[in-house]
């Protein structure tokens, strides 16, 4: 029987419990109304300030398609409860209807305190949890202007980066004698300090704010110690106070400081009656964060579903993040409350980074600790609260000596801490499932599907459990891309027969040959079909077009940008009528002719290239198209001119050889019409510049490219892009495209902004160096081939007969062009034909 | 056997393929890097394809290979023995060098 679940509030913690019930309730016992007061389904509020940072609404977004198509789900957006009917048991909404329910949960969230000092309903005056009050602040924000943030807690500072996101100088005004005096200690809290600072944010510390000045609008913010800051801005993050208002409304029991009064299993005072997340009062104590919500929604949703008894496990409120780009990790007993506990401490003013770790009294059990401006360690640590160190604790603290390995964790220590899973579990599933690497243990566990912190112990499992995970190319050499890469740059090793006879086995095959062929090429060792490199490519870069299912080719030729005049157009569309080649409009804004023999391949080049025409590597890995849209040139909207750097970058770019095919895009304006985002590299135009986005994929996985540097000026983009490709081409595996590659580099995206943008390791001019030679020695390929009867020998159907078309390729018409036709030629004898059927 | 005349031993480079048709049977010929030769069917027995003359050459475990271009099928240059599916195979003829003239026996 079909019961009725009614869930008030959408936010990230009810979201959890309507996801986690679906993928539990196989057989649809529950059909779940939702109600959610805002105008957009859950998304991810804890990652707020990135809105403001290049990511969108959507990105933010925690509800998938599954999720609002599912028929047992029905989601109300601007819809909130305003009363319950305990004994007829509906609620009652905005909307006026009255809903019934057999089972009702509150998640209904909390709402951000704003502290009653005079002023703070001035116009000016924001809080800070909502995507609308971000596209407030974004209103009202003045670039180089003082912005002022009320709390110096996580969710201040994160406001904080929201203003500096928006170009404001923010100040931040705590109350306590440090930032985030919740999560670190005095040491920790004055590391953070400085680094903070250092970002050109002022801190305000053991302040108390006294007005908000001004007639109707804020003008000034004046502190207790007389301090005034000039500002038209300001935003309240002091903490937030549970939505319990409809606990008076049906009668149910409060928290004394707020909150519905819930016991371990998150049953309120009345039957039938939950309440999960930050309204929640989990005997008689409210929690602030995600974590501790997400275990109450699971809990719940086990007791819908009648499978245990879903207690709340108690609340881990263990933290590890970035603020600002600082490093800040809080765990267990991070205030060393526990009686006669005692601190370690590194503190590195150096390095700015701060560790402190808080053990028993008798220094043998770790109890919990800070970490600030370096919190790498946080991984190993954590899983180890209330347990026996595994080494002495200074190994523990000081960073090289961060070396204790998994090995010396116990097997029920929890390494995954937001999916709740244990070290057992994990390599139960890599000794099970034979698992060999992180995405398999991801897919079979959870673990480090969530923040991500894990990852690096999840590696260390593997090699615990015996899973070398081996880099070998293949059979033939022992080395992964990378270090053959490498050894080619190196040694200056010009050929295969060369590399595989110092530095592998055997002949060859057809994963390591083309895969060097892609690095000679790369280098920039001579025309792709020089010599022996002819037999090492793939066959649509042995015959420089795309083969298709009946062994004919596709012919693309370089359109830039997508922008082609009226004479080219004529030129391809009379070479297809005269060949009779079917033609389609490809998703990169060119023009695909198809079903030319190889013998025509010559006869037709031959035509383009007279026309002006050159290769548009659609049959290589390597820079396919920069697509863009009609840039403001044209456009009402555009606010810089796309066309002219989608056509820049893509002549720059053009014949680059990489480890897979590369696609770019360019878009005028954030509306984003070239799809640029859904590209290996992105740009989208700013009132200012040029944001860069990277790491984007349509295809099996698709994938958003993200923010890695924003307002560039044409020739910082250029050098940008320069470097983020070179680092591409150089590191990633064999067929490995950009988004794969980001998603294995070590600090991700970060990583890769130390790298390309911060020049971390060094290399920057290097890499743009090599890509400057790549440009300089760039040349047509297909004008490369017609110019040489060597390599035009080849072109032919049958060597012994070089004009007898192929008689296997037949077509048939459809829709007035030609498709392939069935297979016509008698096929090889095949001893079980079953096989093909 | 009837031996027919194919190419130059010159228009096939080392580790490479080209096709021929020889009385109406397409048919691929290769030369490894150790200067041997090779002729089996051109046509792809997964797709129908006359194809594998594109092939890449190689070697596993020492037996000498060419890979599908179309969906990357590994078969013997010796037997035409399909490496990756037991059921596949493509036909195998004699093929010589005969003064640095490619020659290959038609059934």
């Amino acid at each position: 029987m079909t019961r009725t679940l009614v869930v008030v509030g959408h936010g990230m913690v009810g979201h959890r419990l309507v996801e986690t019930l679906r993928e539990r309730d196989a057989d649809n016992t529950w059909r779940i109304v939702v109600l959610g007061e805002e105008p957009r389904a859950a998304y991810d509020r804890v990652a707020l300030s990135s809105y403001l940072d290049g990511k969108s609404a959507e990105d933010l977004s925690l509800a998938s398609h599954e999720l609002l198509d599912d028929p047992m789900v029905d989601l109300r957006l601007n819809t909130a409860a305003t009363g319950i009917d305990r004994t007829a048991r509906t609620v009652s909404t905005s909307d006026g209807s009255g809903l019934p329910y057999d089972a009702l949960v509150l998640a209904t969230g909390s709402r951000p305190f704003v502290p009653p000092v005079p002023g703070h309903d001035l116009d000016g005056c924001f809080v800070y949890r909502t995507i609308e009050d971000l596209d407030d602040i974004r209103a009202a924000a003045t670039e180089g202007e003082p912005g002022v943030v009320i709390g110096g807690g996580l969710l201040g500072l994160e406001a904080a980066n929201a203003l500096r996101l928006l170009g404001m100088r923010a100040h931040v005004v705590e109350m306590a004698p440090r930032l985030m005096p919740l999560q670190v200690d005095e040491g920790g809290g004055q590391v953070l300090s400085r680094l903070v600072g250092d970002l050109g944010l002022t801190i305000h510390c053991g302040a108390a704010t006294k007005s908000i000045d001004g007639e109707d609008r804020v003008r000034s913010v004046t502190l207790a110690d007389g301090t005034v800051i000039d500002t038209g801005v300001v935003v309240f993050s002091a903490g937030v106070r549970p939505r319990d208002e409809l606990a008076q409304l049906a009668g149910l029991e409060r928290a004394e400081r707020g909150g519905f009064l819930v016991d371990e299993g998150c049953r309120t005072s009345a039957e039938n009656i939950w309440a999960i997340g930050e309204c929640a009062a989990v005997d008689g104590r409210c929690y602030g964060l995600v974590a501790p919500g997400y275990s109450m929604a699971e809990g719940v949703a086990e007791q819908l579903l009648s499978l245990g008894e879903g207690a709340f496990p108690g609340a881990d409120l263990s933290t590890k993040l970035k603020l600002l780009g600082v490093d800040v990790a809080s765990f267990g007993d991070a205030h060393g409350q526990t009686e006669g506990a005692l601190e370690v401490v590194y503190a590195n003013n150096a390095a700015g980074t701060y560790a402190k770790l808080v053990l028993s009294d008798d220094a043998r059990i770790l109890l919990g600790g800070v970490l600030v401006g370096d919190a790498s360690a946080y991984s190993v640590l954590r899983p180890l609260i209330d347990r026996e160190l595994p080494a002495p604790p200074e190994q523990l603290l000081l960073p090289a000596g961060s070396g204790i390995d998994a090995g010396a964790l116990p097997a029920d220590a929890t390494v995954c801490s937001c999916n709740n899973v244990s070290k057992e579990d994990i390599t139960t599933a890599i000794t099970g499932q034979g698992l060999t690497d992180v995405p398999g243990i991801k897919g079979c566990t959870k673990a480090g599907t969530s923040c991500g912190s894990c990852v690096p112990m999840l590696k260390n499992l593997l090699a615990e459990c015996g899973v070398s995970t081996s880099k070998a190319l293949c059979e033939h050499f022992p080395q992964s891309r990378t270090e053959l890469f490498e050894i080619v740059q190196a040694t200056g090793i010009g050929s295969f027969s060369e590399l595989i006879g110092k530095h592998g086995t055997g002949r060859g095959c057809d994963i390591c040959k083309p895969a060097v062929a892609s690095i000679l090429a790369s280098l920039g060792h001579g025309h792709i079909l020089d010599g022996e490199q002819a037999g090492l490519q793939d066959t649509n870069d042995r015959f420089l077009a795309n083969m298709q299912r009946n062994g004919t080719y596709s012919v693309v030729p370089r359109v830039p940008g997508g922008e082609i005049t009226p004479e080219k157009l004529i030129v391809l569309g009379e070479l297809a009528k005269e060949f009779g080649l079917y033609t389609k409009i490809t998703g990169g804004q060119r023009i695909d002719l198809f079903g030319a023999r190889v013998e025509q391949l010559p006869l037709i080049w031959r035509r383009l290239v007279d026309a002006g025409f050159e290769s548009g590597h659609a049959y290589g890995k390597a820079l396919r198209t920069v697509k863009s849209c009609v840039g403001n040139d044209w456009c009402r909207y555009g606010v810089q001119d796309s066309v002219s750097m989608a056509i820049r970058l893509e002549l720059r770019y053009r014949g680059l050889r990489a480890p897979h095919k590369i696609k770019a895009g360019v878009s005028g304006c954030a509306r984003e019409c070239a799809e640029a985002r859904g590209k290996d590299f992105g740009v989208i135009a700013t009132d200012k510049g040029w944001n860069l986005y990277v790491g984007g994929n349509g295809g099996f996985t698709p994938r958003h490219a993200e923010l890695l540097a924003a307002d560039l000026d044409d020739e910082q983009l250029i050098s940008l892009v320069d470097r983020f490709l070179m680092f591409y081409v150089r590191t990633a595996d064999r067929l490995q495209r950009t988004s794969a590659w980001l998603e294995s580099l070590d600090g991700g995206l970060d990583h890769l902004r130390e790298v390309v943008v911060e020049d971390s390791l060094g290399i920057g001019a290097e890499l743009e160096a090599t890509m400057q030679h790549h440009v300089d020695n760039y040349s047509d390929e297909w004008a490369g081939v017609l110019a040489d009867p060597g390599k035009l020998a080849h072109f032919v159907s049958f060597v012994n007969a070089p004009d007898a078309p192929d008689p296997a390729i037949r077509f048939v018409q459809e829709r007035g062009q030609i498709r392939p036709g069935p297979v016509s030629l008698p096929m090889p004898a095949i001893p079980n034909q079953e096989v093909l059927t | 056997m009837n031996w027919q005349q194919i190419c130059e031993l010159d228009l096939l480079p080392p580790e490479y393929g080209l096709p021929a048709l020889i009385r109406n049977h397409p048919v691929a010929l290769f030369r490894t890097r150790d200067d041997e030769l090779f002729a089996v069917g051109n046509v792809d027995p997964f797709c129908g394809a006359g194809v594998m003359s594109r092939g890449i050459v190689g070697d596993r475990d020492g037996e000498p290979t060419v890979a599908s271009p179309m969906l990357k099928q590994v078969f013997s240059l010796r037997t035409g023995q399909c490496l990756d599916d037991p059921d596949a195979r493509l036909p195998v003829y004699p093929v010589r060098r005969r003064a640095d003239v490619v020659e290959v026996a038609v059934p």
